[in-house]
């Protein structure tokens, strides 16, 4: 095994050109289970930890643009208001050791279809940022995750950032596991409220192949929703919304839960969320 | 391969590494600091705590090359000589200690977070601890070693 250690993003770009097979490391949390468990023998690790830019983010055109490399602690304590959703997710991650470690991009690299990370990407429309030497590509989130574990990423190219729009609305996350900390989740719901283009944003997470959309909810839901009003919102419209995030998801059954299990479980969640979410537009300075 | 990082106040250096080989194992096997404990190897049950440059992580996650020209502080180097850290002295006082294994961990974890926050609700010690498992206790006693840390590093008193 090679262990290569880049400090510039240029070096970085230039060893996984050499190396495609390299597989990238930077808070280690996923990739070093597997090495301690032999389950994988990578030729050569490329360490991006010593990658300065890629623990940066800044404002950009009315999005962040979330280093790859940054963990989720900062990510609460630093973007909590201006995404919001993302936040959240980022709470629930592990253990304050794990998400002193953990990133984005590292849990866009393994590509779970339990990552928490990945629902409220979806939710809020991100864009994933590879680059390689031959230059700079720009993924939207839902052409991203191809299959189980598999993402759209060529074999020497690296995830820079993620652009992910500053919370116009109201963004929820929710998410099923056994206790408060260190789960996996049995599934999990993401949703956002853009209320100045009156639409809705969902994100499923383990309960499909890949992390899912839920399309018919969010185009029943923006219509329901009286964004003008505020007003109150129907018991039915929130079951209905339930029912259809439900109906969006391909859940198997595992250890972690049962098909059947997980598919109520999002319709509650999916609830839930947005009761909160609702709640938090009619009593917050939304524009 | 060959790791220089700085260990509890010492430059160290670390040779013939293998290039998968964890934090964890550097510290244990090769520098001859056993405090950090090798359980679960996948970052679940938080007894190989240190901090990184200040930051608490799981040993066994971090590659050991990934430590090179950094600073690792372990569980080894927060008593100065026979002077206990107050964080270890509380938990000795509490009986938060059974079998052990996982009290080091514990212990740093608890270090960082009275460093943050020095009179911490029960539910945020329950959160700043839900990294690190016990199977003795119960946590009652852990919680209570830590609420009388807190207490003392609030007050200046101890003993």
């Amino acid at each position: 095994m090679e262990f290569l250690r880049p400090t510039t993003w240029t070096d970085a770009l230039a060893a996984k050109a050499e190396h495609p097979s390299a597989l990238p490391i930077r808070g280690g949390t996923d990739v070093m289970v597997e090495l301690n468990f032999d389950v994988r023998r990578p030729d050569v690790l490329l360490d991006l930890g010593g990658v300065k830019e890629l623990g940066e983010w800044s404002p950009s055109n009315g999005s962040i643009q979330l280093g790859a490399g940054v963990p989720y602690t900062r990510i609460i304590t630093e973007l909590g208001e201006r995404l919001p959703g993302l936040a959240l997710a980022s709470r629930t991650v592990g253990s304050p050791q794990i998400r002193n470690r953990g990133t984005v991009g590292g849990n866009l690299g393994s590509a779970s279809p339990a990552g928490d990370a990945h629902p409220p990407l979806l939710a809020s429309n991100a864009v994933v940022v590879a680059e390689s030497v031959r230059g700079r590509r720009e993924i939207a989130i839902d052409d991203y995750f191809t299959g189980v574990k598999k993402n759209a990423l060529a074999p020497d190219e690296l995830i820079h950032s993620v652009l992910l729009p500053l919370a116009t609305g109201p963004q929820q996350f929710s998410k099923v596991g056994t206790r408060n900390a260190m789960v996996i989740a049995v599934c999990a719901f993401g949703l956002a409220l853009h209320p100045r283009e009156r639409v809705v944003g969902t994100g499923i997470g383990s309960a499909a192949p890949t992390p899912v959309r839920a399309p018919e909810a969010d185009a029943f839901l923006s219509g329901e929703l009286p964004w003008e009003t505020r007003g109150s919102l129907p018991e039915t419209v929130g079951l209905e919304f339930g029912r259809l995030v439900a109906a969006a998801a391909s859940p198997i059954d595992d250890v972690r839960g049962t098909a059947a299990y997980r598919r109520h479980a999002l319709s509650v969640l999916a609830r839930r969320t947005l009761g909160w979410a609702w709640h938090d537009y009619q009593t917050g300075a939304w524009s | 391969m060959r790791v220089t990082f700085t260990v509890n106040g010492t430059l160290q250096e670390a040779d013939d590494v293998w290039e998968g080989e964890s934090l964890l194992y550097v510290l244990r096997e090769r520098m001859g600091l056993p405090g950090s404990k090798n359980a679960c190897e996948q970052g679940e049950c938080g007894s190989c705590t240190v901090y990184l440059d200040d930051v608490p992580v799981c040993s066994c996650l971090v590659a050991a090359g990934q430590v090179q020209d950094r600073d690792v502080r372990t569980v080894e180097g927060l008593a100065s000589g026979d002077d206990l850290d107050p964080v270890q002295e509380a938990f000795i006082e509490a009986g938060a200690v059974q079998c052990g294994f996982c009290t080091p961990g514990l212990i740093v974890a608890t270090h960082e977070l009275l460093r943050r926050d020095d009179d911490p609700s029960d539910a945020e010690i329950r959160e700043a601890l839900a990294g690190n498992l016990c199977r003795c206790t119960g946590y009652e006693m852990i919680i209570d070693a830590v609420r009388l840390a807190a207490t003392r590093a609030r007050t200046g008193v101890r003993q």
